[in-house]
Order: structure tokens, then sequence, then C-alpha cells
């Protein structure tokens, strides 16, 4: 594990932390962003150039983009007075805690049967754009297909969702 | 420490965070982050495993993670529109103070 790992986990998880501590939304929404942008930082530090640069553009650029046009047209900017945690913030605390507790025990107890530097291959995986497109017009077409028909049907569902009802208003 | 193994406890932390703010925050925009924090990390998994495993020329792992970000990008725009179409209808994102389904 290097440098640069730590590096890049700590500015991570201080971003998630931030998002979900914070009391200002809009400050939630720039802490999500850095907590996107290291997330974007690890998957190249993993060799996924392409899936590195897909995170930057969907996620630094339009998820984050729609959260903070979210906060805006929803008036959420101020804090509340009546405290950000819902009630039973308590019990949600303790599931998260117990789910970080099984998933780390699962990771720590199965480190032995990893791959690692120790036996199985870790050289750099040869793999250009190129390849990655050749697979989404070959092998997983289908898939693209799907995604491409799943991405329409999202955004004309949250036009008509999000959409004013003058009708209605009258 | 086993690279593979410390990205998995990165993931495993986040995915942690993100179940703690959807199931602690009242805000619904800040659920919706906490849940995006939760699909992050399940990305960052597959990636992980994409890179140490035997086959990365596959690319099993890397599709994986590209449609998952599509997805949870659609998801996250129904997801935001349904947040801005609740505040027009009951003039707050207060997820307690929704408690009723009539409309």
């Amino acid at each position: 594990m290097s440098f640069v790992f730590y590096l890049i986990a700590a500015l991570t998880v201080a971003g998630g932390l931030a998002a979900i501590l914070f009391k200002n939304t809009v400050h939630c929404a720039l802490a999500v962003t850095v907590a996107f942008a290291g997330q974007a930082l690890m998957f190249l530090a993993l060799d996924a150039q392409f899936a590195g640069f897909a995170q930057i553009l969907v996620y630094v650029g339009a998820v984050a983009i729609l959260i903070v046009f979210a906060i805006l047209l929803t008036r959420n900017s101020e804090t509340p007075k009546d405290g950000v945690y819902s009630k039973n913030w308590f019990v949600g605390l303790v599931i998260a805690a117990g789910v970080f507790a099984v998933l780390g025990w699962a990771v720590l107890g199965s480190v032995r049967v990893l791959p690692g530097p120790g036996g199985a291959p870790t050289a750099t995986p040869a793999v250009t754009v190129l390849d990655i497109g050749n697979a989404l017009m070959g092998r997983y077409v289908l898939p693209l297909e799907i995604v491409a028909l799943l991405l329409t049907a999202a955004l004309i569902g949250a036009v008509i969702v999000a959409m004013h009802e003058k009708e209605r208003a009258k | 420490m086993n690279p593979l193994a410390g990205y998995l406890l990165v993931a495993a932390l986040l995915f942690s965070i993100g179940l703690a703010g959807a199931l602690t925050r009242r805000n619904a925009i800040l659920v919706l982050i906490g849940i995006e924090l939760m699909l992050n990390a399940a990305n960052l998994n597959l990636i992980a495993f994409w890179r140490y495993g035997p086959h990365p020329e596959a690319l099993t792992g890397m599709m994986f993670a590209i449609f998952s970000i599509a997805v949870a990008a659609a998801e996250a725009a129904v997801g935001l529109g349904l947040v801005i179409s609740i505040h027009r209808h009951a003039k707050t994102t207060d997820l307690d103070a929704m408690n009723r389904m009539k409309g």
C-alpha cells in the first residue's frame, strides 16, 4: 500500500463524512463532490482510466450539479432550526456501524485468499479504450442498448415528474 | 497490507457512511446523497476486483462499473425530480414530516 493510496482514501472518506455531518445542505453537496472526485482518483490509481474519467464526467460534472440545483429549487440552503438528524438517528447509526463491522470482518477474514502482491498477477492490465469500445459494441451491446433505453426513460420520467402541473393549480 | 483488502475496506467504510447518512438525515436530498455514496462504494469494489482479479482483459468488472455509473446517474435524475415534485406538493423535504401516503 502506497502513500498515494492512503492520501486518496483519506480524502474520499473525509469528503463522505463531511457530506453527512455538515449542517448546511450546500456544504454537504460540495463535500460529496469531493468524495466523488476522490473516488475518481481511486479509479485512476486502479488503472481504470475510462471508469475514472466517466466518474468525473458523470458524478463531479452532472450529479453534483443536479444536487445543487435540487437544493436551490427546494430552498434548502438555510439550516433548519430543529436539527438535521431524524428522530431515530441512533438506530440508523447502530445499523450502519453493524454493517461496517460485518463487512470489515469479512474482508479482514479473507485477506489471505485475496489476490495480491504475494502470488497472483498485479501487473497493469493492458486494456485500452479501443478494447472497451470493442467490448461495448460486441459482447455487451445488449446491455448498452438497455442502458440507452433506461437513460431515455429516466430523462422523460424526470421531466414529467418535476413538471409544473398548471391545470390542477387553477 | 494487501492492496485489494485496502480498497475493499475503504469501500466498506464509504458504504457505511452512505448508509448512516441515508438512515439518519431528515432532508430527502441528503438521503439521496447517502444513496449515491453507497452506489459509489459498490463501484469501487467492482473496479478493485477487476484490477486484482485473474482476468482483467475480460473487462467484466469494468463493464459492470460503467453500466452501474449510468444507472446511478438515471437514478439521481429521477430521485431529485421526485424531491422537487414532493417539495412543490408538501412544501417541505423533511422526511419526518412526510408520514402519510395520502396526497
